[in-house]
């Protein structure tokens, strides 16, 4: 047998163990990022989730004004624990718009009533088509978008305590 | 009390194991006066973890909740059956399991074996010891399912429910006697690498137990697939899961060594396939426990595992794949060859099965681990999934398929192509039959079910060949094993093809009282009720089916909630007629009060298991025959 | 206090996977026309779940997979060939939705391997085969 042959399946291992080491030392990350970071956000146009505020459309995130989008659902628990970071953000004076997934409109004001209700505009995203566009994979996630319509950055999960200072910063210092 | 003399069971098993692997040593180097211990401390240390295992069963039926591994898998509201079955159902039972099952495999070896020379013998009880001693150490040093809880808890967390279910009672123990049972083989060949035994002797001696872990690993596989086909609820049977490649590698590897071993055992050829085979086989059952342990591979089925365990195996996989594949390139050269042979021969057709199935096996690992690397390697994300692995492997198993229908009609050493073609003639015909007839009857038909439903036909026909103008009463039972295998896998392949082409699907929002046509049936949704059960509560449709003018059969699908966890299921109803399955499930409740039913009408899927189930009878019809021929006649080449 | 929101919101998913609607209409109901239907039951069923453990949008019960074939479906009735479709999908999520990998300079060497297989094969079988005598 061959020199080649009789070594070629020690190599060819140590190629896969290589493989696995690798693997194991990096491991794979669960969260699914948006492709779509960097470029406009599609367009699109929501009604209006609750009376009393407007819907949302992409019109709206292109007038020249930066917009934190919150993609959320008032029966999503991580979006509770985000409310007081939410009001935080709006009360620095960043303008808060809302993309409700899923939901009923009584059930939204339950939730915007017991936990703050800080958007300006509330669109119902019933078949989470726009979520999709946006390349959002759940909920609760954030969209900082620039004056132009361009998605700057996502936050995937809840915004905690310490990402609300980054996130005021990004969306003031956006176009 | 039990807990602690499971443990303590599991201690002295591993220091036996020690011993052993001290006095195989010890005698293969030439120390023949400890050889005489090697046997009975195999088997010593078998009846050890054996014990360890039964106690551990023990404290599972018994709820012993001041156990943490059986508070977290375990509730006093199971059935019997659920509460046993779940002491496999976790990352430490069933490891547990898997050393049993090695203890108990070397331990058989030490007791059964005859046929091998005692100096091969004891170095193969010596690499089953290596192996053993790792995996004692995986056990007792980072998976310890004895571990204690306190304070104890009143109540258990329950076994997931998508487990509880009796192929939980049944797939995993026998996919383990194969899995693991591959590791006589690993261990054979390491003990012929030691002592340069390889030949026709070594061979007769292995094949037996090559057969017997692959044919719990066909049962196993088979088992695994027919389960997750009516547990999911959604009519799939393979998905190209991490978990799932992760037991079919050791499978190709093993049935290309059932094969290299017969003809190293009758014509003394494929000497180093033969051994580099059977490191394979295992290598890659210890792979699939890396992979499916370790977290590093996203699936349903993954055992919730942390890095620092995957690390411990990782090492192990290093230490014995990469050591047997040393001990291979070191000792292999000095392994006579066999004989040559022509390229027209059963001897080629032998290779060229082993080269196929090496293939796919490979195709099948590097889809697997593909998306691995390159997100450690770029971060890129990746999915590879069923249109890779169908399109990359698929044609090659067809071209392995026709392979096999051609290897038994095939000569030893030399044969010629115009005799051949004659006796592979009527199969040729009856292929090409089968293709045109598809084609026309289902224009639509994909390439890969068009071509497998031919050759599947091709196959059932050449499988049966051998048999013709034999005198059946005197043919020898292992050639009854080899038609009846082969036969099983034209069948099983017919079976894909089938349900891959010709499934009916209907996804209605029904109405109690309406009535829903699906393939040669039309369903009418009679009732839905509630319903309750042990550990769950369930919302219960009651479908009543006709066929022409035949009977009406009762379906009753399920949306079933589970308590302990908290978790939804559904539960299929199934019909299987004698020319498919008629599979129902309830889904949720549409918005105006309709209820959501999915149908399916499969023609012939049964066949897919059916198949398997013959392959696998055909493996025990090939070792029986075997072993009752071995002791008839010793000597005889199989011609 | 990040860690602790995090595995809140891990022990909180399936909370997250049941919202107060029910499945869109043509999540869980077939399009009309059976070969509408056909192409895109083909694409859902190499299209991955995001929110599972490795399982399509075909034969998920997950929210989010509904929405997604409710997607698909309507799309595809809208006349959009099943490849635009998938990718929209690879531009918005990467090529992590598809279980179809693409052929790129990252992917070139999983395609490329079945083949090299098959000749590596061939080479081996060559050399273990005596010469015929003519």
């Amino acid at each position: 047998m061959t020199g080649a042959k009789k070594w070629a399946p020690l190599v060819l291992f140590i190629l896969l163990g290589s493989a696995l080491t690798y693997g194991l030392a990096k491991p794979e990350s669960s969260t699914i990022k948006s492709k779509m970071i960097g470029l406009s956000v599609p367009s699109f146009t929501l009604p209006a989730a609750i009376p009393g505020r407007p819907g949302l459309s992409s019109a709206d995130l292109a007038t020249g004004q930066p917009h934190l989008v919150n993609v959320f659902g008032s029966w999503c628990v991580p979006c509770m624990a985000e409310a007081p970071q939410l009001k935080q953000i709006a009360d620095a004076g960043v303008p808060i718009v809302g993309i409700a997934v899923r939901d009923k409109p009584e059930n939204l004001q339950r939730f915007l009533g017991r936990y703050g209700n800080p958007f300006r505009a509330i669109g119902a995203d019933d078949s989470s088509q726009v979520m999709m566009a946006l390349g959002s994979s759940g909920v609760p996630e954030s969209f900082v978008v620039d004056g132009q319509g361009r998605i700057l950055q996502q936050q995937i999960g809840p915004i905690n305590p310490e990402d609300v200072t980054g996130i005021v910063a990004a969306v003031k210092g956006a176009r | 009390m039990i807990a602690e003399a499971g443990l303590a069971a599991l201690w002295l098993g591993a220091a036996l194991c020690a011993l052993q692997l001290v006095a195989a040593a010890f005698a293969v180097a030439g120390k023949a006066d400890l050889a005489g211990i090697v046997r009975p401390v195999a088997v010593a240390q078998a009846v050890l973890t054996a014990l360890a295992f039964g106690l551990l069963i023990w404290l599972f039926v018994q709820v012993d909740l001041s156990v943490a591994l059986v508070f977290e898998n375990d509730s006093s509201e199971k059935p019997f059956l659920y509460r046993f079955a779940a002491t496999w159902g976790n990352h430490e039972g069933s490891m547990l399991m898997w050393v049993t099952i090695l203890g108990v495999a070397g331990a058989a070896v030490a007791l059964f074996e005859r046929k091998l020379e005692e100096r091969t013998l004891l170095a193969t009880l010596g690499g089953q010891a290596v192996i053993g001693l790792g995996f004692y150490a995986f056990l007792l040093f980072a998976s310890n399912p004895f571990a204690r809880l306190n304070p104890v808890p009143p109540e258990g967390k329950g076994l997931n429910p998508l487990l509880q279910d009796p192929g939980l009672a049944f797939h995993p123990p026998t996919l383990y006697l194969g899995y693991v049972g591959l590791s006589v083989a690993f261990s054979f060949a390491i003990g012929a690498l030691i002592t340069r035994d390889v030949g026709p002797s070594f061979a007769r001696a292995m094949r037996p137990w090559v057969l017997g872990a692959w044919i719990f690993l066909t049962l196993g596989i088979t088992a695994g697939s027919y389960w997750a086909y009516y547990e999911l609820g959604w009519g799939g049977w393979w998905f190209w899961d991490p978990v799932e490649n992760a037991s079919l590698m050791p499978w190709l590897a093993a049935t290309a060594l059932l094969h290299s071993v017969t003809v190293l055992a009758t014509r003394d050829g494929l000497r180093a396939w033969t051994l580099m085979l059977a490191v394979i086989a295992f290598s890659m059952s210890m792979v699939g426990t890396f992979l499916v342990r370790s977290g590093i591979l996203t699936s349903v089925h993954a055992f919730a595992v942390d890095p620092r365990r995957g690390t411990f195996l990782l090492v192990l996989l290093f230490l014995y794949i990469g050591g047997a594949l040393a001990l291979f390139g070191a000792r292999v050269g000095t392994v006579r060859e066999g004989a040559r042979f022509d390229p027209i021969s059963r001897e080629a057709g032998l290779v060229a099965n082993n080269l196929l199935l090496s293939a796919i096996l490979g195709i099948v690992l590097v889809g697997t681990l593909y998306p691995l690397v390159l997100e450690a390697s770029t971060g890129t994300k990746l999915s590879v999934g069923p249109p890779y692995f169908d399109a990359a492997a698929g044609p090659l198993a067809l071209i392995l398929v026709a392979v096999m229908a051609t290897g038994p009609l095939l000569r030893w050493r030399r044969d010629n192509l115009k005799p051949l073609l004659k006796r592979l003639g009527p199969a040729a015909v009856l292929a090409l039959v089968a293709l045109i007839a598809v084609k026309l009857a289902a224009p639509a038909i994909s390439a890969l079910s068009l071509f497998g439903l031919a050759l599947a036909a091709g196959l059932a026909l050449a499988s049966v060949a051998p048999l013709w103008r034999r005198n059946l009463l005197r043919t020898p039972l292992f050639v009854w094993g080899m038609v009846v295998a082969h036969l099983g896998i034209a069948v099983s392949l017919a079976g894909m093809a089938c349900d891959s082409s010709f499934t009916a699907e209907k996804l209605v929002a029904a109405r109690v009282g309406e009535t829903v046509a699906i393939g040669p049936y039309s369903v009418t949704l009679d009732a839905i009720d509630p319903t309750f059960g042990p550990s769950w509560q369930a919302l219960q449709a009651t479908l009543l089916a006709r066929r022409g003018d035949g009977d009406t059969l009762t379906l009753q699908p399920q949306a079933r909630t589970y308590w302990a966890p908290p978790t939804d299921t559904s539960e299929t109803a199934i019909h299987t007629a004698i020319d498919g399955q008629l599979y129902t499930v309830l889904g949720k409740q549409a918005a105006d009060g309709r209820w959501q039913l999915r149908l399916w009408w499969k023609p012939f899927v049964t066949l897919i298991w059916a198949g398997g189930a013959l392959v696998a009878i055909g493996g025990a019809l090939a070792l029986v025959g075997r072993q009752w021929r071995g002791r008839r006649k010793p000597a005889e080449a199989w011609a | 206090m990040k860690r602790l929101l995090l595995a809140f919101a891990l022990v909180a998913a399936p909370a997250l996977a049941d919202s107060d609607l029910p499945p869109a209409p043509l999540a869980n109901t077939q399009l009309p026309d059976p070969e509408q239907e056909a192409k895109a039951k083909a694409l859902m069923e190499t299209i991955r779940c995001l929110v599972c453990q490795g399982q399509s949008i075909a034969d998920s019960d997950a929210e989010l997979a509904g929405d997604m074939r409710a997607m698909v479906r309507e799309r595809i009735a809208a006349g959009e060939k099943p490849e635009a479709i998938r990718a929209w999908l690879v531009q918005r999520y990467g090529s992590w939705v598809s279980y179809e990998p693409p052929f790129d300079r990252v992917t070139w060497l999983l395609w490329a391997a079945p083949v090299l297989f098959v000749v590596i094969g061939v080479l081996i079988a060559h050399s273990s085969f005596r010469r015929r005598r003519a």
